[in-house]
């Protein structure tokens, strides 16, 4: 009976065809690490935050006077709305978490290299994406953070020559950051971004599977089929990966859980504490601080002297990754075949990032401001060392097949 | 690579939850919250009552939900209720803005998050530290908060601690009167400095609850949560496991 | 690929095992969600329970006292009313009040209500939600002849007794509502309570 209402189903839509193709056909490298769990974390991330969002948008209020107050309604008076509040501010971290893991498997691997170019360029428009989804999500408890956060963030874009003003005025809605700016942003953080994103993960994921993974070894399975024209190093990615990325999706659930029944705040940094303050516009807090995973990028504005070229700097901290297939000249992917060159540079940058990770969240002095400068230079080095090392640099021979 | 990676990340997050600076870089006294002693709660939510709440509101708090976090009685939430006031009402101020502004300079905070946005230890340390300064309106100053609008509710039962001050010289060589630290009160307060002591610790506990009384579900259900997804996990590791078999591990002419 | 025998009741068993398990854990995750649904501690807040001081009610007199968004009649009836109501059962549809969705049990007696003097019901038509009016005097022009005392409902013209019993022949089905309610002292009524605590 489920057999004939299936096949039913079947000849008017492509189920099968895209279980095979994409599941239980779609073959991948059977070599994957740990460092290949991310992509299936973000997508389960993505849907928690959805979920979670839909849920938070039945009781919050997208009002200045009011969205303070209903969150602290979640928290109290809804049911279970505390649990609801603290998995969408913890995913919200976690996702970041991953995708800066995720990206660091790109680099480590080579997967951005050749066919793989687009699928990487996908991902950087994610991951704007995703930043301006958070930025816009952040103003929205209208706490002291919220306000002045979103209050800099929009003067920076202030700060660019001959349109600035206007920009910053068009992008508020009002003079100041206000329940204008705060109602459109909701606007865009609960439907508008949230489907671009749904897009673009659509795209990477269809990208991918054009070409297929990459994998720790760089090594192509497409380029050595058996008899039956399947890859001898390939596996079908049902039920091989489904079931160890449901093991990964474990272990990503346990931690999830873990923050939220016991450290929802993070330590300060996933709820911070100044945003338990309603939003002051004439009162501005000590410090103001962006979320951590903006505190690398805000490191990078606050090392250059001038405003603007400060703005110029942080928003190519983040483009110049589109670059990514162009800048790595080489032919080897995988850090393990590469230089010790490769992988000094790359561990600078990774040392680089946290760094100034660390010191974007601190108020500015002499030292941090030194050492800001410092890491902003090794950081944007690495593009210009990868440029020169992967053309001149020695790379031990790829096995012939996976290890 | 991956435990350098944690241990970077870990200390990274170990900075600190709330701002918990006293004034003048004052250490803060530490207090251990312990949200099982459901009693000390209880004695908190008294003193709050009867000390604090005729100036602050605490309107994100409802009485019954007291109530039936800390597993009060019909008898004992009664006590809680001021007239008027039922179960589900907000802990709203009893002072109006007018009057609060004119006779404080400023409306007394509403208290409801208070302890998320100081934390524990500034509260306690604050609570703790008024003493005598006649330059002030209402007679003291607290080592905490300079300068700060509220009087000492608790003269009468800790008394009024007594500053000592020290001289400390300026860059451009005048000589500045600092507070160096406080001693006990000329007239001793009608508690013990103990029993002063484990009253402000309940009070705090019971701020801290206020900001947020989710912490008591989320600490109960919390380790069910935690050992089911652990069953899970364990079980689609052998799950995998299992599959897995089918690959073998070092390629062959296969 | 392999040559290792498969043992497929290993696979089955963890297989399905691990999916039980799984979906066990979505019914709990489903719980949070679906009971946000439910009136929040605000909502409950709101709606609950109402307390009406009846000590100036003169016989005759009706108050409304608004309680979950609803208007709750309290009526002083006359001793007058009181005996009138027995003789009207043979124009009325569920005289006995066997509609037991209309009233809790202290109140399926023929004056429905816990003490005959006091009659509190919901203000609601049970046709199509209107309030209906107070009609206490007797016999009014545009009522006619037999009316003894009751509710008028200008809407769709449906009539109740001063028991809140509908008539034969009317738009509306039922009779009025009778809600939860507790005598808390001798001149205060309090309504959305069931039973009075001990």
């Amino acid at each position: 009976m489920i057999k004939k209402l299936g096949k039913w189903v079947d000849d008017r839509l492509p189920i099968s065809h895209f279980w095979n193709a994409h599941l239980a056909q779609y073959y991948v490298p059977r070599n994957f690490n740990f460092w290949y769990f991310f992509g299936s974390t973000l997508l389960a991330i993505f849907v928690i935050q959805i979920v979670t969002g839909i849920w938070l948008a039945m009781s919050y209020k997208p009002s200045a006077a009011e969205a303070f107050n209903s969150v602290e309604y979640i928290m109290r008076d809804v049911h279970w709305g505390w649990l609801i509040r603290y998995m969408h501010s913890t995913g919200a971290s976690f996702f970041f978490i991953a995708v800066y893991l995720h990206m660091f498997r790109g680099m480590m691997y080579g997967s951005y290299k050749k066919p793989r170019e687009l699928i990487w360029i996908f991902g950087v428009l994610i991951l704007l994406a995703l930043m301006a989804e958070a930025f816009m999500g952040y103003l929205l408890p209208w706490g002291q953070m919220s306000f002045w956060g979103a209050q800099v963030i929009i003067s920076l874009f202030g700060s660019i020559p001959y349109i600035g003003p206007d920009l910053a005025l068009w992008i508020r809605g009002d003079y100041v950051v206000s329940d204008v700016t705060l109602n459109r942003f909701f606007a865009l953080h609960v439907i508008a971004l949230p489907l671009v994103l749904l897009f673009l993960i659509g795209g990477h994921i269809m990208a991918l599977h054009e070409v297929g993974s990459n994998n720790p070894d760089g090594r192509e399975i497409k380029n050595n089929k058996d008899e039956h024209g399947k890859p001898v190093d390939g596996i079908p990615f049902h039920p091989y990966y489904t079931v160890k990325d449901l093991l990964g999706l474990g272990v990503f659930l346990f931690l999830f859980a873990l923050v939220i029944f016991y450290w929802p705040d993070g330590g300060g940094k996933f709820l911070e504490a100044p945003n338990f303050i309603p939003a002051d516009p004439l009162k501005t807090p000590e410090h103001i601080a962006p979320v951590w995973y903006f505190a690398p990028h805000y490191a990078i504005l606050r090392a250059i002297p001038d405003k603007f070229l400060g703005v110029i700097a942080m928003g190519s901290a983040i483009m110049i990754f589109f670059f990514m297939p162009w800048i790595d000249r080489g032919m080897t992917k995988s850090i393990r075949y590469r230089s010790l060159a490769f992988k000094v540079i790359l561990f600078a940058f990774v040392i680089a990032f946290i760094s100034l990770g660390y010191l974007g969240t601190q108020p500015v002095s002499y030292w941090h401001t030194l050492f800001a400068r410092i890491f902003t230079v090794i950081y944007f080095g690495f593009f210009v060392a990868l440029f020169v090392v992967s053309r001149v640099e020695k790379t031990k021979p790829v096995p012939e097949r996976l290890t | 690579m991956i435990r350098a990676f944690v241990f970077v990340i870990a200390n990274l997050l170990g900075v600190s939850t709330v701002l918990a600076s006293g004034g003048d870089g004052v250490p803060l006294k530490h207090v251990d919250v312990n949200f099982s002693d459901k009693a000390a709660l209880y004695r908190g939510a008294e003193t709050y009552l009867a000390r604090c709440a005729t100036c602050h509101s605490a309107k994100y708090m409802r009485y019954g939900r007291v109530a039936t976090d800390l597993k009060l009685n019909e008898k004992q939430l009664a006590a809680l209720l001021p007239p008027g006031a039922k179960p589900g009402s907000e802990m709203m101020g009893f002072m109006s803005e007018d009057y609060a502004k004119e006779t404080f300079g400023v409306v007394p905070p509403d208290l409801s998050l208070i302890a998320r946005v100081k934390g524990a230890d500034w509260i306690y340390t604050y609570l703790t530290s008024f003493y005598a300064d006649p330059t002030k309106r209402w007679g003291v100053n607290n080592a905490v908060f300079p300068d700060v609008g509220m009087p000492d509710v608790f003269a009468a039962e800790q008394g009024v601690l007594q500053p000592v001050y020290k001289d400390v010289k300026l860059p451009d060589g005048s000589i500045d009167k600092r507070l160096s630290h406080l001693e006990g009160p000329l007239i001793p307060g009608s508690m013990s400095p103990a029993e002063f002591d484990q009253t402000v610790k309940d009070l705090v506990s019971f701020m801290v609850y206020m900001s947020e009384p989710a912490k008591m579900q989320r600490m109960a259900y919390g380790p069910y949560v935690l050992i089911f997804i652990l069953l899970f996990t364990v079980l689609m590791y052998f799950v995998k496991k299992e599959y897995w078999r089918d690959i073998k591990k070092v390629p062959d002419s296969d | 690929m392999a040559d290792i025998p498969v043992n497929s009741a290993r696979r089955r068993f963890l297989t399905g095992s691990a999916t039980a398990v799984g979906a066990v854990g979505m019914g709990f995750v489903g719980v949070p969600f679906l009971s946000s649904f439910e009136p929040s501690a605000k909502a409950e807040a709101a709606g609950a329970p109402v307390d009406i001081n009846i000590a100036k009610l003169v016989p005759g007199q009706m108050v409304t006292v608004a309680w979950r968004g609803q208007p709750i009649y309290v009526v002083n009836r006359t001793d007058k009313m009181i005996e009138a109501l027995p003789s009207l059962d043979s124009q009325l549809l569920d005289p006995d009040s066997k509609q037991v969705t209309q009233q809790p049990q202290y109140a399926d007696n023929f004056y429905r209500s816990r003490k005959k003097s006091i009659f509190v019901v919901v203000g609601i038509c049970t046709h199509l939600g209107c309030a209906p009016t107070y009609r206490p005097e007797v016999a009014p022009k545009d009522l006619g002849p037999e009316w003894k005392g009751g509710f008028f409902c200008p809407c769709h013209g449906s009539k109740y007794d001063l028991a809140g019993r509908v008539y034969k022949s009317m738009p509306a089905p039922l009779n009025l509502l009778v809600p939860d309610y507790i005598f808390a002292s001798e001149d205060l009524i309090r309504v959305g309570v069931a039973e009075k605590k001990a």
